[in-house]
């Protein structure tokens, strides 16, 4: 079984004012059919670089992404993605900007049939209620939300969220990865997701990838046991306070700090 | 609401008149140095039907010089949007182009073209309009954000997809705040060469015989009549607006 994902000895630097300003430097990363991985690390350290490759908008300079026994040389209709910033077409109301990849995508789904899986989708992040509003009358986490769906909404073979849930408040972004789990269970993709929450990350994920400070090489890793569904509480037992201890432990090293500073 | 909106400048208007009126009694000026608004009335009776038919003129030319800058300003601005080398090469033609006065233009072209009245009159209007549109085009398109052409691209839209679903829509604010400068604009092109040209036609050529005849209420009348007709342009514009870029309207408040 090959994987799904493959990131093989990636090395990228942009071209600044200032000269080359190496970003990635030796990454690995390898995610199998149906996993769900999370990717945290020093901001700054090239992670929604990592997402861009991936997704296929640009090329590195070195080494190779493969998906699904495919080189990635320019951006696939199979990858949905979430971005760190979350724009809106302001012109637009909430529904049709979910529906827009739909526009984009080749689908079989009738138009009405495609109204109805947005709708389906807003209402499952909470959203019930908003879809004929503007995003400039919605909040941002409102936003985050939004631009989840339309992530979604063409039933993608890979899923790439960076940072999706960071503009929310705590309650609100505990319901979302609860929400993510049904998501998955439902329609099952294979995911990266790029976090600063490390909560979060072994939460969401099966695999955790500590990302060193820039230029960014793949650290550690670390495996998620996974047995059945997850539930909140699991975050509170010993063996998640380990995971969350190694980690952080883990980014202090990448941070170049290993003393008590502490990552919030 | 609906009637606040318009009773509010309607009232303005008839103040403006009125101090108008005012300020021309209390100051006791015949009508060869300043006409006051009942002498308009008059003026506009006994030529209504001149009003009407070189209005018109105004008009339809003033239209088609604005419609033809559109259609090659935003040509213009797609191009310097689209690409840098054409933005450098282009920008500072288009920036000497549009510095020159164009009251100088004028009797150029009015020379050049001899007899071609109304080719002329389009002709100036059209280039005293289209730069505002070019020049916010092309700066809607080129500080796009990449995140926006990101969305589409990285779910292999074409780029032609992403102008007309993306940067078109978003650019649409700009373009309408830069149609009410060149609706102004190209409405002025229009009078200069009305009134420098020898046998012109249009408003612009009612005013100059108003002073060839020195029937000083028609020229003022004349005035009134294209400050109206500047009005209505621009509020065509505003309409559009509406319709098109609504959306970038911000509740007030
Ligand atoms: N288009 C670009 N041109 C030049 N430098 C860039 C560009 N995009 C990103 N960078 C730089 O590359 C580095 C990595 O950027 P990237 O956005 O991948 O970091 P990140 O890990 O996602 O950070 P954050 O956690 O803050 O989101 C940063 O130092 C950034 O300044
Ligand atoms: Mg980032």
């Amino acid at each position: 079984m090959t994987d799904l994902i493959q990131i093989k000895g990636v090395r990228h630097a942009y071209q600044t004012a200032t000269g080359p300003l190496p970003v990635l430097d030796g990454l690995e990363l390898s995610v199998p059919e149906g996993g769900f991985v999370a990717v945290v690390g020093p901001s700054g350290c090239g992670k929604s670089t990592l997402t861009r490759l991936v997704a296929g908008l640009m090329k590195p300079d070195q080494g190779e992404v493969w998906l699904h026994g495919e080189r990635v040389k320019s951006p696939r209709s199979t990858v949905g993605m979430a971005f760190q910033n979350p724009v809106m077409l302001e012109w637009r109301t909430i529904l049709k900007n979910v529906m827009l990849p739909l526009e984009i995508v080749p689908t079989k789904l009738s138009k009405a049939q495609q109204e109805e899986r947005a709708r389906y989708l807003l209402e499952l992040v909470g959203l019930k209620g908003f879809e004929d509003k503007r995003p400039s009358e919605l909040s941002g986490g409102m936003r985050q939300r939004a631009s989840l769906c339309r992530a979604l909404v063409h039933q993608p073979e890979v899923l790439i969220l960076d940072e999706p849930f960071g503009a929310l408040d705590a309650f609100t972004r505990e319901d979302l990865w609860q929400i993510m789990h049904q998501v998955k269970a439902k329609e099952p993709f294979t995911g990266v997701l790029i976090t600063h929450d490390l909560r979060e990350s072994i939460f969401l994920a099966d695999q955790v990838v500590v990302l060193s400070g820039r230029p960014a090489r793949t650290q550690f890793t670390l495996d998620v046991p996974s047995d059945g569904p997850r539930h909140l509480d699991m975050l509170y037992t010993p063996e998640a306070a380990d995971m969350l201890h190694t980690l952080r432990h883990q980014i202090e090293i990448a941070q170049g700090r290993t003393g008590a500073e502490a990552l919030v | 609401m609906k009637l606040r909106q318009i009773a509010v400048p309607v009232i303005a208007i008839v103040i403006f008149l009125v101090l108008w009126e005012a300020l021309v009694w209390v100051m006791g000026w015949p009508n060869y140095k300043m006409a006051s608004p009942s002498d308009l009335v008059p003026a506009y009776l006994r030529y209504w039907n001149l009003f009407l038919i070189m209005g018109w003129q105004t008009l339809w030319r003033t239209v088609i010089g604005l419609l033809v800058a559109i259609v090659f300003g935003t040509a213009l601005g797609m191009i310097m949007g689209f690409s840098r080398t054409m933005r450098d090469a282009l920008y500072p033609l288009l920036v000497g182009f549009n510095a020159i006065p164009k009251a100088t233009v004028v009797p150029i072209i009015a020379l050049m073209f001899v007899g071609l009245h109304d080719f002329n009159t389009v002709l100036i209007a059209f280039m005293i309009s289209f730069f505002p549109i070019a020049v916010s085009v092309s700066i809607g398109l080129s500080t796009l954000e990449p995140e926006y052409r990101d969305i589409l691209r990285s779910l292999g839209a074409s780029q032609s997809t992403i102008f007309w679903k993306i940067a078109l829509p978003k650019t649409l604010p700009e373009f309408f705040g830069a149609l009410k400068v060149s609706v102004t604009l190209a409405f002025i092109g229009t009078n200069l060469m009305e009134i420098v040209s020898p046998h012109g036609r249009g408003l612009g050529a009612l005013f100059d015989s108003g002073k060839t005849n020195s029937d000083y209420p028609l020229m003022f009348a004349v005035l009134i009549a294209l400050a109206f007709l500047g009005i209505v342009l621009y509020y065509v514009v505003v309409a559009l607006e509406k319709v098109f870029a609504g959306w970038a309207e911000r509740a007030p408040g």
